[in-house]
Formats: C-alpha cells, structure tokens, sequence
C-alpha cells in the first residue's frame, strides 16, 4: 500500500487543447494511505477521466502520477497493483463464486490454503458465503455486485481500490446494505479506497475526504461536513445538500448585508466586495419567525415525512426552507431569520473570507 | 414476454405468405412423399408400395457410405472453421480504417455464389491450367484431385474453409464487440493471463453466436451439393459423393424415383432432427439465467 | 372517469406477476406505485396499458369494461427510464409525432407543441435533436410527447432513474405541477420512498406483486396497514423488534421490557412487532415518556447535515438519522429513546394494531 500523488495533472482528449477544452484542469492532490476519498460531481464533470488516470487507463496530457515514490505515470493498469469495482457487475459467468474471488488471487500464484482463507474471510464479511459454490451466471444483479466488490477487496496488498459508482444497478433498500458493508471492509482492511459518484447521499457518508469536482475544476476537497457548512464555491452549495444551498444577491457593505433594502447582519466584516455578490445560506439553517426577518412570500410547502420543505420567495428569488419533523401544523411565521454564524458570502461564486472582530 | 393481443383480422394478412409456402413448399414435398411411397413406371401409374422404398434405402450400403462420408466432412469442416474463425475474429482490428477493410474483404467470399466458387477452386486446382496444381507439381509434390480420393478431399475442405470461415469469424466478431470494456479492464486488473481472457470472458461470451454458427455451418455443410458437384462430380470413384450427390445421381441420373424420394424425405428429417435438438440445447442453456 | 382494476392477476408460467389488484385511480392527482425491483410495479403499469393481459380480474375505464382491449383502443401514453425520442426528428417534431400520428395538422399542432414545450422550459431547445440535448433534456422530450397526447391514461415508468441526482430533484419538484389540473390519469412508479412523498397524491405500496397498500400517500406513509407497507415505504429501513404482550408489558426478544400505553392495554396477548422509522430514534430523551433501547454502535455515516447511525438491537440491524454531525466510538454500547408516539405496532399477522398509542 501506498499514498498516491497527483502532481499538476491536466488531460485532455483532443491533441492541441486550449485551456477550456481540458477535461481536468491542472490538479494536485496526494491520496493518504487508507483514506476513504470520493469524487463527486455531475456527469461530464471530469471524475471519470481522473479516475482512469489512477488506474492508467489514460495517460495524463501532464503532469505524474505517483505511487508511494514510484513513478507510475506510463506504467500500463495491470502492473499499478489497484482494484476496481465497475458501475455494471462484471462477474466471470462460467465460474462459481469461490473461483470469482479467488480468480486475481490464482493469477498471481498464491497458495492454495492462502487463498481459500482468504476468500472466505471476504464472502463472510459481504454476506457471499451461502453462495460461495454457486455459478456465477443467473444470480441476480444485487450479488453479482457483490462478487465484484469481493474480488475487489480480496487482494491483501492493493495500492489502491476505485469504485466507479457502484451501487447504480443496485435496489435502494440494497444499498444500505452494500454502503455499510463497504464502511466496514474499509474499517477491517484499511485499504486506500477512491468512490467515483454522482449521488451525494452515497460520497457524502462513504468518504472522510470528498474532491468536488464541476466542468473539469476540482473546486473543493473537504470532509463532508467542510462541504455542508463551508462550501467554497457557489456549485458545491448549490451540489450538496438536498434541497441544496439557498443563493441571493445581496449588497455586502461591512458587517451587514441587504437584500430588498432589509439589513442582514453577519457574524464577519467583508468590507465592500466588487464584482457579482450573493449571500448563501443552508435551507436548514433559516428559521421562519414571525418578528424580526426579511419578509417572504411562503409558496408552497412539501411534507416529505422526517421534516417539511418550504418553497418561498424573496426579491424575485426562490428560497428553500427545512424545518425539522414531518406533519402538518402551522408554520411559525412568515418572515426568514438568518443565523449569522451560517451566512457565506459569494464573490464572483467563490466564498470570501471576512475580518474576524 | 410479450403481450398478446387478440385481433382475429391479423390472420387476413398471414394469408398470402400462406399460399406462397404452399406452393413453393407444401405441394413439391407432397409430390415427394407421393413418390416415396408409390412405384411407378411412367405415364402417371403409381403402385402402392407402403415403406419399401424406406426400408431398401436404409439397408443399402451405398447410402451408409455417402452418410459415413458426409458425416466426416462436416466433422472435419467444423473442426477446422470454428475455431478458425474464433481466432480470426479475435486477430481483427477492432475499430478504425482497418475493421471496415477486414469486414469487406472477409464478406467477398460470401457473396460468390457457390458453383462460382466450385468453377474457381476447379479450375485453380487443375494440374494441367490451375495456379495451385501448376505451383503444386513444381514444387514435385504429386498432387492430382481427379485421381486421388485423399487430394480430393483436401481440395473440397479447403475450398470450403475458404468459403465459409468468414461466416463464423463475422459472426464471432459481432460477439466479441458487444463485450464491454470493463470487463478487459477487470481482467487485466487481476491480472489474468490471455488465455484465461479467453476462456473465461470471451468463449462464455460467445457461446450463443457460436451455437448459431455450428448450427448453420452444420445444416449446410451437411447439404452441400454445387462445390463439390462442379469440382470433383463426386468422385474420384465415389470417394467425394455425399449425400445430396448421391441423391441426385439416384433421382436424376438413374432416374430411381421412389427410392430417391425415401432417402429426400430420410435426408430432411434427418436435419430437422439434428437442428431440433440444437435448438433445445440451446434453448435449455440460455433458460440458465444468463439476464 | 377514473381507471379501476378488480381482482386483477396475472400469472407466467406459474409464477405470480401480480396478486389480485384492486385499485381505482382518479384524474387530477398523481398516483405512485411505489415498491423495490421486481416488486410487480412495471408488470401493474403493462396491465394498465393493455400490454398484457390478466390473468384473472376486469379492467374498468369509466366504469366500461376494457380487459380485452387492445393497448392502441386504450388512449395511453407512457414513459419510460430509458430517453426514448425519435432520433431523427427534432425536438419540435418528436412532440408533434403523436398529434400528426391523430391526423392533426397546422396550427392545431403549432399550438399545442409550443404549450407543451413551454410547460417543460423545452421552447429554446424546440429545434434541436434528441441527441444533441443532455439527459434531463431528452426526458423531458419524452415527458413532453406524453403530455401532448392529452391520452386518458399517463404511465411513467421510473421516469428519473437514469438522471443525474440534481436533474432528478429538479425535475421532481417540477412534476407534480405539471400534473395538476389534467384530465388525465397519471401513474408513476418509482423505488424511492421519498420521491413518492415529494409527489404527493396517492401511493400504492408493491410487495412481490402484491398491492400492500393504496391510499393519500402522507397517510399511507403514517399509518402503513402493514409490516411490508412500512419497510416499503421506509429509507432507511424501518427498525423493527418482535416481543410478546403480556398485559400491560412488550417482553422483547432480548428480555428487556416496555410498558404499553394504557390505551394499548386491551389488546390481546401475544406475540407483536414493534417498528419506527430511523428519524424518529434519538440520542437524549426530552420527557419521561420516552422508550430506552441500549444499543451496539456498529457504524456512522456523515452526510454533512446528517449523521447515520448503524445499531445492533438484540440481533437485528437498527438505522438512526439525526440531524448534525455526530461522532461516537464505533463498538461502544449507547442508549437510544423513542418517542412512544412514533412507534407502530404490529400483530402476529404483520397487520398495523396501533399507531403510537392510537389503536388502529
């Protein structure tokens, strides 16, 4: 095992690119040995791209990949020691499922016992072991997974294992299942593992660190709760959270901010931003009172059984409200309270940093 | 799982392709069965003779030869042109200029009809004109189809693999493209040797189009008749007579009519059979549960 | 004019598709079949169309009979989770193809095109290709070319699971406002019990083809008639533990004992299942009322405004969801309170006694 470094990777898929026609813009980032990291963004955001530069599927435009000290940058996927689990399960029909896992094993020479120990050891841990004399070919999709999440894990000395969106064939109530059981293999194995995803739920809860990545730019790396209280830019806030960050443009002067002539103070003083200014805040976070606020027109409200949202609209933006707990019952008012302490402000999309009193 | 739905008026429209089958395919086998079963001696007087003709056919031994050797030959083109054709579709480039230049090269034989193909191999193949025979002879190897049964044999078969191996390189190349990459990814990241590749991803892969292509390979080898008629004529001897040309020698050439019948109608069920069991074998493996 | 199924079945080769339905589905709200893969909501939807075939059971539109009809006598559209446009066509013309399919033509189909495609924000994409557009897009195409049809009976088939997390809650907050005042019967299944709630309307839980439940969805999702209604309708899955009454006490499995409410006192003695979603478990107690389980910590999951917490309870997996963040050492032993209110009870049968002290 190793720690993976990313020095000044780019890539591009056309030849002679100009720096908007990068598929990832330059990046640098070291991988820590047994860390648990995710890369979240929408489709056609680059994450697949940097996924198979780990994996040395594709050669980076520039810059190295590093393994540990090794430079692994032209070295092609099968000699870089990693395992990858696919979005689809591939699975090796014609065998059984003791044969699956101990296919990678078998291949590098392994002895006989070793092996069987240790694939047992694995279906225990993914719930394969009823199954382990069974051919692979008519199990259905939910196991066929796991198989290729067994054979993912059951080499002992992996660099790295990458998972690209896993869980996407899987059944939701399956997914549980197969998130926790993956926690726990990372907690038991302590191997590096790289999630490749869209789904924020899945990022957010199997990572200790999360790359966000938006049109080829990693625009932030955080633990999920960085990401939830301080996203770095607006896309991140707008990305995680569901509903996701509330944005409005606001005049910032100081410690106070004002939308709709109405004052919102704020817990830093940020002077007077240029350019485009937006205060951002979680839909959690607003309280609706019925004293102080910014006056809201409420539009509508969703009861989606552990807590309600509320659509409302103020100065021609559409805001989101969460309050805690499902039910009806009234709202407790109509005007939106800002806790300072949880407003960001935006420039230009990206958050600034004000002066602590 | 399809729907079924009842609308009675959809039979109007089955009702031409119904009388086209009728007359291209019900009414000669009737004429067929009616000769099998009857013995005639011209001027449209048939006897009775029940299944005679069935059981002389089945005693003769001039037709367990031509089933002996046609059995042989289809063994051995299948032997030759599956796994030729496998190794050839792995070898193919698998996009770009040069796919579509191996597509197009590989269909050519395809298209000949086949007593073209009969008519070039005869004529490439003569020791006196043919550019094989001529090299052949120059090279002091004594090579002459027309005398030697075993030349003949070799003559025929690789016509024959010519012909046909692209079929099941086609076929097989159309199989080997629908497997996604992930799964070479895979293999590669378990380091599994090419062999192991093959016999793990791509046979199991492959297995249906494969069965279709032993299947029609085995229909029409087990049929052949223009190639090895305009090559070879069956002989030399009866060394290279198999059963459609022992069957039409029969019906044409000694104008045996009912006894040709018998074999004709022996000689279908015989291929509805094989091709019957085929078909439940393959049936039986895909109800395994492959989704 | 609502679309009824009485009794209806169907059985393939002796394997049950779908159990004796009965459902009557009304115009003007949206109607979810909700339940996981295979539990028979595309099998539901064929039937709807005229696809298949029953089994057993009629099929009633308007109060006529149709079980036989044919699926192009039945006036339906349907959606499906695959992007299926016309490729060759533009935008403008994939959703004109049903209306000039009708014999339409001219400005009856100008209009009706340029409605639609404003109500699904399409308009400054009308001249492109399918392909040319981006997932949410193309879906929204589809969406579109059902919705021209002004079809009696609207099937969507998991309409939003092959979208991008983001697209999927953009599109679903605009749904249900498309639906709204229609003639039109919508029925739209989905694997999600949240995307039901988000949809509103009415939910029928899907079990192994069978309909659990049918009814307003907030209700069926508060008082699931049974087991199987509530873990289809619960993610996480609801936690459940098995004890037996005896007067006024639950024995639980692992000997640990609960008073019932006094209300629930009456009930028979015996064997019940205890359940409760996974919001509804928290850390601390605010009033005396609340039920203690001492649990194993066996894992969290952070999602940044949440925290998961995996519990062990006398053999059985439980999920807490809390809001925060909130680390504990995994493998420590932590108790954990429920409010009495949100527990359900259940009998031997697996049918819903009592909603926190309500009997049912």
């Amino acid at each position: 095992m190793a720690q993976i470094t990313l020095a000044n990777i780019a890539h591009s898929y056309a030849p002679a690119a100009s720096p908007s026609d990068l598929a990832l813009k330059e990046l640098n980032h070291t991988w820590q040995d047994g860390g648990a990291y995710a890369l979240l963004g929408p489709s056609g955001c680059g994450k697949t791209t940097l996924l198979n530069i780990i994996s040395g599927l594709i050669t980076p435009s520039r810059g190295r990949v590093l393994f540990g000290d090794q430079d692994v940058t032209d070295i092609p996927t099968e000699q870089r020691n990693i395992a990858q689990v696919f979005q689809f399960p591939v699975v090796y029909d014609t065998m059984t499922v003791f044969e699956n896992l101990a296919f990678p094993l078998r291949n590098r020479g392994g002895r006989r016992a070793e092996i069987r120990a240790r694939v047992e050891l694995v279906a225990r841990m993914i719930g394969l072991d009823d199954l382990l004399h069974r051919r692979a070919r008519g199990l259905n999709p939910d196991i066929k997974q796991k198989i290729s999440l067994g054979r993912g894990m059951v080499r002992e000395s992996v660099n790295a294992i990458l998972f690209d969106e896993p869980l996407t064939v899987i059944d939701p109530h399956m997914k549980w299942e197969l998130r926790t059981q993956l926690k726990s293999l990372h907690r038991e194995f302590g191997h590096t593992m790289i999630y490749v995803t869209h789904d924020q739920t899945e990022a957010l809860t199997f990572a200790d660190k999360v790359v966000m990545l938006h049109q080829g730019q990693v625009v932030q790396i955080g633990s999920p709760e960085a990401l939830f209280e301080r996203p770095e830019h607006s896309f991140v806030g707008h990305f995680i959270g569901s509903p996701g960050m509330n944005f409005i443009d606001a005049r910032v002067a100081g410690r106070s901010a004002f939308i709709a002539g109405c004052e919102i103070a704020l817990a830093q003083d940020y002077g007077i931003p240029s350019g485009h200014t937006q205060l951002g805040i979680r839909p959690e976070y607003i309280r609706l009172t019925d004293g102080d606020g910014l006056p809201a027109e409420i539009k509508g409200i969703e009861d989606v059984g552990h807590r309600r949202i509320v659509r409302a609209g103020v100065a021609g933006f559409d805001l989101n409200v969460v309050l805690p707990g499902g039910g009806g019952g009234e709202l407790p008012g109509a005007r939106l309270h800002f806790p300072p302490e949880h407003i960001g402000i935006y420039q230009d999309q990206w958050r600034i940093e004000g002066q602590s009193p | 799982m399809k729907g079924k739905i009842d609308n009675n008026r959809a039979w109007l429209l089955v009702l031409p392709v119904l009388a086209l089958v009728m007359f291209s395919a019900v009414i000669p086998l009737m004429t067929v069965v009616n000769y099998a079963f009857n013995d005639t001696f011209g001027n449209n007087q048939f006897f009775w003779n029940g299944w005679g003709w069935f059981e002389e056919m089945l005693q003769s031994e001039r037709l367990h030869a031509a089933l002996g050797r046609q059995l042989l030959f289809t063994g051995i083109i299948l032997l030759i042109e599956i796994p030729l054709g496998i190794v050839v579709a792995l070898n193919m480039p698998k996009k770009g200029f040069w796919a579509s230049l191996c597509l197009i090269l590989m269909a050519l034989p395809l298209l000949i009809p086949f007593n073209v193909v009969g008519t070039i191999w005869q004529i490439f193949s003569r020791v006196d004109i043919g550019l094989l025979g001529r090299a052949m002879a120059a090279l002091g190897i004594d090579y002459n189809y027309t005398s030697d049964p075993l030349d003949a044999w070799v003559t025929l078969i690789i016509m024959d693999v010519w012909h046909w191996t692209s079929l099941v390189a086609l076929l097989c190349y159309a199989g080997l493209q629908s497997i996604p990459g992930a799964y070479y990814q895979a293999a590669r990241i378990d380091q599994s040797s090419r062999w192991n590749v093959f016999r793990y991803i791509e046979l199991p892969k492959l297995s249906g189009v494969l069965s279709i292509a032993i299947l029609l390979r085995f229909i029409d080898s087990f049929m052949i008749y223009t190639e090895p008629f305009v090559v070879t004529g069956g002989g030399p001897g009866n060394a290279t007579t198999f059963l459609s040309i022992d069957l039409v020698k029969m019906a044409i050439g000694q104008f045996d009519l009912g006894p040709a019948a018998a074999f004709s109608l022996m000689y279908f069920l015989v291929i509805l059979l094989i091709s019957w069991v085929f078909y439940t074998v393959m049936v039986a493996r895909d109800g395994e549960g492959e989704p | 004019m609502a679309l009824e199924l009485q009794g209806v079945s169907r059985t393939v080769n002796g394997q049950v598709h779908i159990r004796s339905a009965n459902l009557r589905l009304e115009p003007g709200v949206i109607n979810v079949l909700l339940g996981p893969t295979a539990a028979g909501k595309t099998s539901l939807m064929r039937l709807m169309a005229g696809l298949d075939r029953p089994s057993a059971g009629r099929i009633l539109v308007s109060g006529t009979d149709v079980t036989g009809a044919a699926v192009q006598e039945r006036d339906v559209a349907m959606v499906y989770q695959e992007f299926i446009n016309y490729p060759g066509k533009s935008v403008y013309e994939n959703i004109a193809s049903p209306l000039r399919l009708k014999g339409k033509a001219g400005q009856e189909v100008d209009a009706a095109v340029r409605s639609t495609a404003e109500l699904l924000k399409l308009t400054p994409l009308l001249q492109r290709k399918p392909l040319e557009l981006s997932g949410g897009q193309q879906q929204r195409c589809a969406l579109a070319r059902a919705l021209v049809k002004q079809a009696r009976l609207v099937l969507l088939d998991e309409p939003l699971a092959n979208l991008d997390y983001k697209l999927r809650e953009e599109l679903r907050a605009e749904i249900p406002n498309i639906f709204a005042q229609s003639q039109t019967i919508f029925v739209y299944a989905t694997s999600e019990p949240e995307e039901a709630l988000l949809l509103g309307g009415n939910t029928a839980t899907l079990h192994e083809g069978e309909v659990c439940q049918f009814g307003p969805t907030a209700s069926v999702y508060r008082r699931p008639a049974t087991i199987r209604s509530a873990e289809v309708f619960s993610d996480p899955p609801i936690n459940l533990a098995v004890g037996d009454k005896m007067g006024p006490a639950l024995k639980l499995e692992d000997g640990h004992s609960i008073e019932l409410a006094p209300e629930l006192v009456g009930l028979s003695d015996g064997r019940y299942t205890l359940g409760f979603r996974a919001h509804d478990l928290s850390l601390q107690a605010p009033d005396s009322g609340y039920l203690r389980f001492d649990c194993q910590l066996t894992g969290t999951e952070v999602t940044g405004s949440e925290t998961f917490l995996y519990l062990a309870q006398a053999d059985r997996s439980w999920v807490g969801r809390l809001p925060g963040v909130l680390s504990r050492p995994v493998g420590e032993t932590i108790a954990v309170w429920v409010n009495p209110q949100h527990l359900y009870l259940f009998d031997a049968t697996g049918r819903l006694v009592a909603c926190g002290s309500e009997p049912a």
